[in-house]
Parts: structure tokens; C-alpha cells; sequence
């Protein structure tokens, strides 16, 4: 790794001065002033080496995977398979074959409730979900409800922004057959007490998948010690490609699915009258997949370990106590504050639409996300239409936060 | 030049409008009403409107939650159309809507809506500044299901 800098558990600011330097996207500047990159929640901005490992793949050695015998294909499919070979150590899953490379968060969870849901659910059963979940945990569960007559079950949130864990655990039944939870609210930043919810989860006999595409960035995942069914993470939120995403599950489960598209790549033999698929996870993989993807997203997860997501999480934390601390001095209404959050602030500005300071603040050269965050029941949970919301990556500083700040005064003395 | 854009979008009039709104609240007896809503920002909109036999927009009212440019576009249409006939409020739509989209227009006759000619900076905010005028064409049309600016109609 060509941009090494620590793995100590803590950054010193000369340490971020050198994460920054990995990042080009921080050196442009907007409105004339230099690019606040406040909505990492939403997509993270990529390193170098990850724009650089894309390039290298397009220049040096571009050829479709698991087909060819030539040397340029042999050297595609091996850094595809390594990309696998990471994440599952990165997820610490028990075997490469547990990996499914998908499109994105949502991919994963459409495939899951298709594969795994549509065959088994009836009516009288239940899939249960949270209040908070963001509307791709929520959309595949309806439709597939839809498709059985299963019954869809939503666990309430109190007025931090935090599941009910006795109003989860009441909802649980023999009845549930799924449970699928976000690791981390997009829209607060709640983070939710998964290792618990899903062990009783398991106590009901229901499958659980973790939404984890707020998570995966920001702590470390240990799928076994979970013991979670099916972990979800996006790459693109995790500093790599967009347009890939990851689908672990238990080898057991996705082996007795069926697959979810039909194709090349995930047949072992065709004929008209019977095909043979492939064992997962290529029995998922229909098609030719997204190669420079899975080979990014390797180098991201590299640069991620190396920095160390221990001292990533103490930072953002530090990013989050100090802008929590600056929205209750500017009076921001500060919405979801859960005692565990991840680093993502979400608040109203008095009675300023979010949308128009949004505007405002892009012209201060700071991105922040203003609208319903995909999350539009907890928008209604909270009677907002939208909220502001900040969030903090390790490549951020105080400094951007201050800048937040004065834009969001002098927005107020606009609207005053 | 950027605060110029800002402030080009943020006029006073503009702001007066979003904290006065004229012809705010529900309209007793409207004969036509709609519902607008822009998934994008949450902006909610609902007009009512009385047409007579002449085709004349006797009397307009609306109410709603948005943000100030898609509240001072909806208490400036009312302003705008009241006791107009129908065909010269559709009229009135078309070059408000090329006004927004940096077209040239006659702004003689857009009147005080050439206040909202600065959102053709902020192609994101089109959407807030046409969301009344979407609603107020589906009124027109006593097309009773909640119009939405995402339904891939013109912007
Ligand atoms: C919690 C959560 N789940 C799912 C998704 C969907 O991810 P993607 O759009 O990458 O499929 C997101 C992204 O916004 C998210 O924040």
C-alpha cells in the first residue's frame, strides 16, 4: 500500500492531513470555496488507490472473468476472487463461498426476499422490520408479502430514534419467519443492539438479515460472532466502486436457494430440457458481473484496514460528540439521539425548509443531504417533511464542522 | 457572483411571500381542487379553486408545507391567476415554465412571477418553483389524484 500512514488507534491531526492528501475529490473546491463534504452517508468519496486500481484494470489487463483461458482473463478472474477472498475476511465470514457480489445493498435484500422468502413464506407468517429501516428494507419485504400473504410486522422507535426492544421482542413470534434490521439508521445514525435482536431472533426460529450499509464503513463486522443469517453492505459507502454491493450468507441457506436471475455464469450445464446451476455463490452471479467493482473495492477495504477501524471509529465519534455539541449551542433541533449513533447528524433549522438550506449551504462550497433520507416513515415518525443531515467520515475535520456552522448562522440571518 | 446567484434567488419578495403567504388556507365550496407532491423535498400542496360559467377563476386558496420557493410560487400563482380565464392560466404555466428553465421570455406579462427567474440557477429547485402550477393545471383538469412532480412529466 503506497499510502500508508498509521495503524495506531488514534489519528493525530497530521494523520488526517495525510488521509486528505488521499482523497483528490477534497482538493476541488465549489462556489469558490473548497469542498465541505458533509454526505458521506449517502455515497463516501474514493482514495487514490482505488481510483488508480480501476485504471489499472481498464488499461492493463480488461477481460471478462471465468471464461478465457488467456493470460489477461486469468489475471481478471484472480483479482475478482481475491476481491471475494477479502470481504469475507473482512466480514469474517467462514468461506469465500458464503459471498455473493450483487449490486448494492438493495440487490441483496430483493435477492433474499425472493430467493429465501418468496419459496417459504405463507400466510399467517411474519416478516418483521424496525421503524427505521430505510425504504430497501422495507420495499422487498412488502412486495414479497405481497406475493404469499405473508404479514409484514414493523417493531416501533421511541422518541430517541431507538428501536423498542420490548416492543421487537413482543413482536416476535413462532410466526416470524424473517427478521431483517438495519445495522445503522441512515436517517439518525441509531446504532441498533443487532447481536442481541438477532439471538432472539434465532430463539423464535426466524432468519435474519442485517442491513449493514451504514455499518460496514464505520465498525468492525464479525458475521459469525453475530451469527447473523445474511449480512448487506454497499461498496460504494465504504469508499470503493459504485454499483456493487455484497450479499453474505450462511452456506446452508444459500445453498437450498434457488437462484435469483437466470444466465451465463451460473449454470454448471444447459440443455433445453434441464439446466444445473452452479454452487453458490455463482449460482447468484448471473452474467457478466461488475469486475473493476469487486477489484476496487478490494483496495478500499485494504486502505480501510490499514487506517484501522478502530481509530476510524474514535475519530468519527470525536466528529460527531463535537458537532452534537455545536447543534445544541446553535439550538439546531436535533433529530434521533439515540445513546449509540453512528456519525451522522441529522436536525431542522427553526422553521427553514431543509431544502433551502441545503441550497444555501452548497453555496458555502458544504454538501449535506436535505430531504427524507429514503426514510420516509421516520421522517413521519418525527411530523417532518425532511431533515438536514451531516455526516462524518475520517477524512473530515473540525475545521469542515465550523464551516458547517457559520453557513447554517448566516442562513438563519437570511431567513430572519 | 455566487452570492449574487443566492441572493438573486432569495429576493425579498420571494421571502415575504414564503412568510405571508397570500390566499393561504382552504377555499369554502371550490368547485375544482388537487393535491401536489414533491417526493423529492416533501413539499405538499393543496389548492382549491372556484371556476364560474365563463370559464373565469373567480377565487383561489391554498395550503401546504414546503419550502420558500415552492411556498411564495404557490401564494404568487394565486395572486396571479385570480379572476383570470382558464386559457390564460394554462398560458401563463407555459412561460413561467420557460422562464425557469433560462429560456427567453416575454416577462411583460409573467408579471411579479419574474421574481422566481432565479431558480433557473438552481435546476434542483425547478421542481419547488413548478409544484403549485402542476397542482393548479391538475385542478384544472379535475384530476383528483395527488399530482407529482416525479412522474416524469416535462422536468
Ligand atoms: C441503511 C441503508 N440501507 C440500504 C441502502 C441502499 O443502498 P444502495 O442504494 O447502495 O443499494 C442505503 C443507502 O442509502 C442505506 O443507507
Amino acid at each position: 500500500m503506497n499510502t500508508a500512514h498509521t495503524s495506531s488507534t488514534r489519528f493525530s491531526p497530521a494523520d488526517i492531513e495525510k488521509i486528505r492528501a488521499d482523497f483528490p475529490i477534497l482538493k476541488i473546491r465549489v462556489k469558490d470555496h473548497p469542498l465541505v463534504y458533509l454526505d458521506n452517508a449517502n455515497t463516501s468519496q474514493k482514495p487514490q488507490c482505488v481510483i488508480d486500481a480501476l485504471k489499472e484494470y481498464y488499461q492493463d489487463y480488461n477481460a471478462n472473468i471465468h471464461r478465457a483461458v488467456y493470460e489477461i482473463s486469468e489475471r481478471a478472474t484472480a483479482a475478482y476472487e481475491a476481491s471475494r477472498t477479502r470481504v469475507a475476511q473482512f466480514l469474517n465470514a467462514s468461506g469465500n463461498n458464503e459471498i455473493v457480489f450483487v449490486k448494492g445493498t438493495t440487490e441483496a435484500i430483493n435477492l433474499v426476499a425472493q430467493s429465501y422468502g418468496r419459496p417459504r413464506l405463507k400466510p399467517g407468517d411474519e416478516v418483521l422490520i424496525t421503524a427505521l429501516e430505510h425504504h430497501s428494507n422495507i420495499v422487498p419485504w412488502q412486495l414479497v408479502c405481497e406475493q404469499t400473504g405473508a404479514t409484514l410486522r414493523v417493531a416501533p422507535i421511541n422518541l430517541q430514534g431507538e428501536v423498542i426492544v420490548e416492543e421487537y421482542e413482543r413482536a416476535l413470534s413462532e410466526k416470524t419467519k424473517i427478521v431483517a434490521v438495519g445495522h445503522i439508521s441512515n436517517a439518525l445514525g441509531t446504532i441498533n443492539p443487532i447481536a442481541d435482536m438477532i439471538a432472539k431472533a434465532h430463539a423464535v426460529g426466524a432468519v435474519v438479515l442485517i442491513d449493514g450499509a451504514q455499518a460496514a464503513p464505520h465498525t468492525p463486522i464479525d458475521v459469525q460472532a453475530l451469527d447473523c443469517d445474511f449480512y448487506a453492505f454497499s461498496s460504494h459507502k465504504i469508499y470503493g466502486p459504485t454499483g456493487l454491493g455484497v450479499l453474505y450468507g450462511k452456506k446452508a441457506l444459500l445453498e437450498a436457494m434457488p437462484p435469483y436471475q437466470g444466465g451465463g455464469e451460473m449454470i454448471k450445464w444447459v440443455s433445453f430440457e434441464k439446466t444445473l446451476y452452479q454452487d453458490p455463490p455463482y449460482k447468484f452471479e448471473a452474467g457478466t458481473q461488475h469486475i473493476e467493482g469487486a477489484i476496487g473495492l478490494k483496495v478500499a477495504l485494504d486502505y480501510l484496514c490499514h487506517l484501522g477501524l478502530d481509530a476510524i471509529g474514535h475519530y468519527e465519534q470525536e466528529l460527531l460528540y463535537y458537532a452534537t455539541n455545536l447543534a445544541r449551542e446553535h439550538r439546531l433541533n436535533i433529530i434521533g439521539e439515540a445513546l449509540h449513533k453512528a456519525s451522522i447528524l441529522s436536525f431542522t433549522l427553526d422553521n427553514i425548509h431543509a431544502h433551502d438550506v441545503g441550497t444555501i449551504l452548497n453555496h458555502y462550497g458544504i454538501a449535506v443531504r436535505a430531504g427524507h433520507h429514503c426514510a420516509l416513515p421516520v421522517m413521519e415518525f418525527f411530523h417532518v417533511p425532511a431533515t438536514l443531515r451531516a455526516s462524518f467520515s475520517f477524512y473530515n475535520t473540525k475545521s469542515e464542522i465550523d464551516c458547517l456552522f457559520e453557513a447554517l448562522r448566516k442562513t438563519r440571518e437570511m431567513f430572519k | 457572483m455566487n452570492h449574487d446567484e443566492l441572493s438573486e434567488l432569495y429576493q425579498e419578495v420571494i421571502m415575504e411571500h414564503n412568510h405571508h403567504p397570500r390566499n393561504y388556507g382552504v377555499l369554502p365550496n371550490a368547485n375544482h381542487q388537487a393535491a401536489g407532491f414533491n417526493p423529492l423535498c416533501g413539499d405538499r400542496i393543496n389548492l382549491k379553486l372556484n371556476i364560474d360559467q365563463d370559464d373565469k377563476i373567480t377565487a383561489i386558496m391554498f395550503e401546504g408545507n414546503g419550502c420558500a420557493i415552492s411556498i411564495a410560487s404557490a401564494s404568487l400563482l394565486t395572486e396571479m391567476v385570480q379572476g383570470k380565464p382558464v386559457a390564460e392560466a394554462y398560458g401563463l404555466f407555459e412561460q413561467f415554465h420557460e422562464l425557469l428553465t433560462g429560456k427567453t421570455v416575454n416577462t411583460a406579462s409573467l408579471g411579479k412571477l419574474t421574481v422566481l427567474a432565479g431558480v433557473n440557477a438552481f435546476p434542483a429547485r425547478v421542481k419547488c418553483a413548478t409544484l403549485a402550477w402542476h397542482t393548479l393545471k391538475a385542478a384544472l383538469a379535475d384530476d383528483a389524484s395527488t399530482v407529482s412532480t416525479e412522474t416524469g412529466n416535462d422536468l
